[in-house]
């Protein structure tokens, strides 16, 4: 199991802020696509996902317990 | 305070400047950014930031780690505040000392830069008539410009 977590306008289209997936074992980009899938409104285009507070690639691999932060453009500043 | 930190209340910019001066600093170098009225004509009513905070706050520390190897000397202190803010209001401070004044402008500038590529931070404008969800602000060259 991993928590995903969603922010800005990607919490408020998903209209929850995390939730735990069965993800463990999983590519970074299939991550991506089960998030596509279960909410297909949401654009992702420009989304980086942040493992366990890192910038991650996409094939990097997702273990049990991890989190997946995925964060759309930033506009701190 | 901390150094490098994401805050809830209004940011009082003496203390940034005051935990990076030391004996050997010559020149401080202090920015405050704002929130602002006008942008491209039209009226913000307040903003609201969002940020993921424990990665953010470590994001601002791999700046400050990245300035201290480029300019040698430097001691650097960022805040960036989330929740509402209005307008006039400070949302972030970079203070950073050096040697030399030089160094400490060049750093400050690389330092709000590197704010708007890397760290998890999210500011939604409200105006009279919407919202929005601010994305990726950074200049990028105009078509046909050569870098």
């Amino acid at each position: 199991m991993i928590t995903i977590f969603y922010f800005a306008g990607l919490r408020e289209a998903a209209g929850k802020a995390q939730e735990q997936a069965e993800l463990a074992g999983h590519t970074v980009s299939e991550l991506l696509e089960w998030v596509g899938h279960q909410y297909p409104h949401l654009s992702l285009d420009a989304v980086r996902v942040a493992v366990n507070e890192e910038y991650a690639l996409a094939e990097d691999i997702l273990q049990a317990g991890d989190t997946a932060a995925l964060i759309p453009p930033v506009s701190g500043g | 305070m901390k150094a490098y930190e994401i805050v809830t209340e209004p940011i009082n910019p003496q203390l940034y400047a005051d935990y990076v001066l030391r004996p050997e600093a010559g020149a401080v170098t202090l920015f405050t950014g704002h929130v602002r009225e006008w942008t491209r004509g039209i009226r913000t009513l307040y903003l609201a930031y969002e940020a993921y905070i424990p990665m953010a706050e470590k994001m601002l520390a791999k700046i400050g780690m990245e300035i201290e190897k480029k300019w040698p000397g430097t001691r650097t202190a960022i805040a960036h505040r989330i929740g509402e803010l209005k307008i006039g209001e400070i949302a972030v401070v970079i203070a950073v000392s050096s040697p030399h004044r030089h160094d400490a402008y060049e750093a400050n500038e690389y330092a709000i830069e590197r704010i708007k590529e890397l760290v998890p931070i999210w500011k939604k404008e409200i105006w009279e008539d919407g919202t929005e969800w601010i994305g990726d602000q950074r200049k990028k060259p105009e078509e046909g410009e050569s870098l």
